[in-house]
């Protein structure tokens, strides 16, 4: 039994650490419709960014938690206004084909300039060792990591639902031609929502950092686990991707545990089947084709 | 639905379009031969193929080249106008770790640019491809970067030469050290890839065949980012060691996540293939305690410091082994060349087969006639403290030193020559 508590507490640390990281994601689906492949590549530079800014100018991880995301955020914005853009009238598909360049060439600058074997970053103090209560422990940092994505979540959440800006974005998102009717310049919000939900992909980095190496490549792989994490919530659903993002995280630490030949593809057969019984995802909306 | 269509659409072209960029080169040229001189092309011609931009850049890469350009000066510096070879050259070729870019990039060198040999080419299935035109164009290869056994096992030829390390030198020196230093019961952890799985059996091999025991081996998926539950898994048994088999950003993750699971006062962590690159990148602190085998260490002995140091002002960094084999392998390869009067390869290869060797890198070193293996004394190595560390780069403690005649396997029936 008690190996079971700790196969969920697992899951649940890995979980909170999914849904902060595909919230970006979802954001920027929802609100562009953008298919933003280059998200990996940011979560990247966010981890690469909290490395150099510590070892270069001595800014620990707390400040990082806020510095990264700012820096981001300008880079997100410049990312819009330069490139994504000019496209975002056109199909789906050369967003999706323009954010895929720009992972190869963030990840080759990345190479060219802080090599290939990683980065180090140490594990902030306090936040170290174990908590153990019986026979289950966990890293004090994953405990940290998890509740920090939960608060993050939440925050996002209510920012969406409770506030004037985000009612615009959800207004602009669901209906941007009653928005534009009422007066509102739906044009101007699409800028900083895109830098938002690239400020929470640096952010994840940040939080990445003290517990996976950072590389160039390490957005590569991570990128394709937050699409399933996107897709099984609903692509554009804020809530669908925290709750994916648990669900995937104990999938995921319940098929090592237990079925530890399918722990690659569990992931993926529980995206087939969501999409199976639901096509639009556990809380997307199924649109009228 | 048509919009989900083309977006598997385009991930295709992708994944087609870096194919395409990934299949360039080729071209074909006679080898020439000219002058009075008993050399092909009046020069010697050094080919290094290896990994210049990915994973493996850091811990050989371009700052190969820098070590056997030293091997070149210290040639010319010994036989002065004596030299055979006066003129010698170095070619240089990324071969991205892709099997299909080393064999075009193999050819072009050995015909088109004239290489009398080629070095380097780590990653095992490209260092298999060079080994393959080695033999069909007659020319040498040696090879310092690759792991597998198979180069002096089912795919040895006349001109393949295998320098500096092997799986079955890190399993026997890791795995059955480790065992006598105390670790009898081990947990194994590999990716679920060739390479994690012949690490894995060799390891299992190794620790049984010292008395040891395996408790668990545990396949993870490559690549991986989250180790937490193999780690409990891996503890459950409360083994002496824990092995993990995966290299590179991987092996990184799995250690961070290992110490923050407190494992490091639980079990010894024993480490499958590890470069000084790796513990560099990390941090001392991660890596602390961890043991693993070494073909070289660069501040061993005062020899390897003083080469280290050369090396080092010209790179701004410490060696690794492999930069330190490129060199032995660059120069014995002149020292034969010497030898013979020519760099005809078959003469080059008579002076090589059997010959022993003392260098910087090979200590006790013999290039195994049968396979061209070469044996040489290797270490299990110990990361420090990070209080033990005086400078930089000082990571390693030796804990034994592996007789070369222990550390590598006996010639495979599977080679012919």
């Amino acid at each position: 039994m008690s190996a079971f508590i700790q196969y969920t507490l697992q899951g649940l640390a890995a979980g909170g650490f999914y849904a902060v990281s595909a919230l970006g994601l979802a954001v920027i689906f929802g609100v562009l419709g953008v298919v933003n492949f280059s998200h990996g590549a940011v979560y990247m530079l966010g981890a690469v960014l909290a490395a150099v800014l510590l070892a270069e100018l001595n800014v620990n991880f707390w400040l990082a938690l806020v510095i990264v995301p700012i820096i981001m955020f300008g880079f997100g914005v410049l990312m819009e206004r330069a490139l994504i853009r000019w496209l975002l009238q056109l199909d789906p598909l050369y967003n999706f084909l323009l954010t895929f360049g720009l992972t190869l060439v963030l990840v080759e600058a990345v190479k060219q300039r802080y090599g290939v074997s990683g980065l180090p970053y140490q594990i902030p103090p306090g936040l170290g060792g174990q908590v153990t209560v019986g026979s289950v422990g966990l890293p004090t940092y994953a405990i940290f990591a998890c509740l920090f994505s939960v608060v993050v979540c939440i925050a996002v959440g209510l920012l969406l639902t409770r506030t004037r800006i985000g009612m615009i974005v959800r207004a602009a998102t669901e209906a941007p031609e009653r928005t534009r009717a009422l007066g509102i310049n739906v044009g101007r919000w699409v800028t900083p929502v895109f830098g938002f939900g690239i400020a929470l992909a640096g952010l994840a980095g940040v939080l990445a950092a003290p517990s996976r190496a950072i590389t160039a490549e390490m957005g590569s792989n991570f990128v394709i686990i937050l699409f399933a994490v996107v897709v099984i919530g609903g692509l554009g659903s804020i809530l669908g991707a925290v709750v994916a993002g648990f669900l995937v995280g104990l999938v995921e630490a319940y098929g090592v545990a237990y079925a530890p030949a399918y722990a690659q593809i569990v992931i993926f057969i529980m995206m087939a089947l969501v999409i199976l019984v639901r096509p639009a995802g556990l809380f997307g909306r199924e649109e009228i084709a | 639905m048509s919009g989900r269509k083309k977006v598997t659409g385009a991930v295709a072209m992708a994944a087609s379009a870096s194919l395409a960029l990934a299949a360039c080169g080729g071209g074909t040229g006679g080898p020439q031969t000219g002058g009075d001189s008993k050399l092909s092309n009046d020069k010697v011609i050094i080919g290094l193929l290896n990994d210049q931009s990915g994973v493996y850049k850091d811990l050989s890469g371009p700052n190969s080249a820098v070590a056997i350009q030293m091997a070149i000066d210290d040639y010319k510096a010994k036989y002065g106008n004596d030299a055979v070879a006066k003129t010698i050259e170095i070619v240089q070729a990324d071969h991205q770790n892709k099997p299909d870019v080393a064999n075009t990039k193999a050819q072009e060198m050995y015909d088109r640019q004239n290489a009398d040999i080629i070095l380097d080419v780590p990653t095992s299935s490209a260092a298999l491809a060079v080994a393959t035109q080695a033999k069909a164009k007659k020319k040498l290869f040696i090879d310092i970067g690759a792991a597998t056994t198979a180069l002096t096992g089912a795919s040895c030829n006349k001109y393949t030469f295998h320098w500096a390390y092997d799986t079955y030198m890190l399993a026997h020196g890791t795995g059955a050290a480790t065992v006598k230093n105390g670790g009898k019961t081990w947990s194994i952890v590999y990716p679920d890839y060739a390479f994690g799985q012949d690490m894995n059996k060799s390891f299992t091999t190794a620790v049984e065949g010292a008395g040891g025991k395996i408790l668990q081996s545990i396949p993870t998926p490559f690549p991986n980012d989250n180790f937490s539950t193999f780690i409990t898994k891996a503890a459950a048994d409360n083994p002496d060691v824990v092995g993990i088999m995966a290299a590179g950003g991987d092996l990184i993750n799995f250690v961070k996540q290992y110490n923050q699971a407190g494992m490091q006062d639980k079990a010894t962590l024993a480490v499958g293939l590890m470069f000084i690159t790796d513990i560099h990148s990390l941090g001392v602190e991660q890596f602390s305690g961890t043991q693993f085998t070494d073909a070289w260490y660069w501040n061993f002995d005062d020899e390897n410091r003083k080469w280290a140091d050369r090396f080092t002002e010209k790179t701004k960094t410490r060696p690794s082994f492999a930069h330190a084999g490129n060199y032995s392998a660059a120069l014995q390869y002149l020292e034969a060349v010497q030898a013979a009067g020519t760099d005809a390869a078959d003469a080059v290869v008579a002076k090589l087969e059997g010959k022993k060797v003392n260098d910087v890198f090979l200590r006790n070193g013999e290039i195994r006639a049968a396979d061209h293996r070469v044996l040489h004394d290797s270490y299990l190595a110990k990361v420090k403290t990070k209080d033990q560390v005086k400078e930089d780069w000082d990571y390693q403690e030796i804990l034994t030193t592996i007789p070369a005649a222990e550390a590598f396997g006996p010639v495979s029936d599977a080679c012919k020559m």
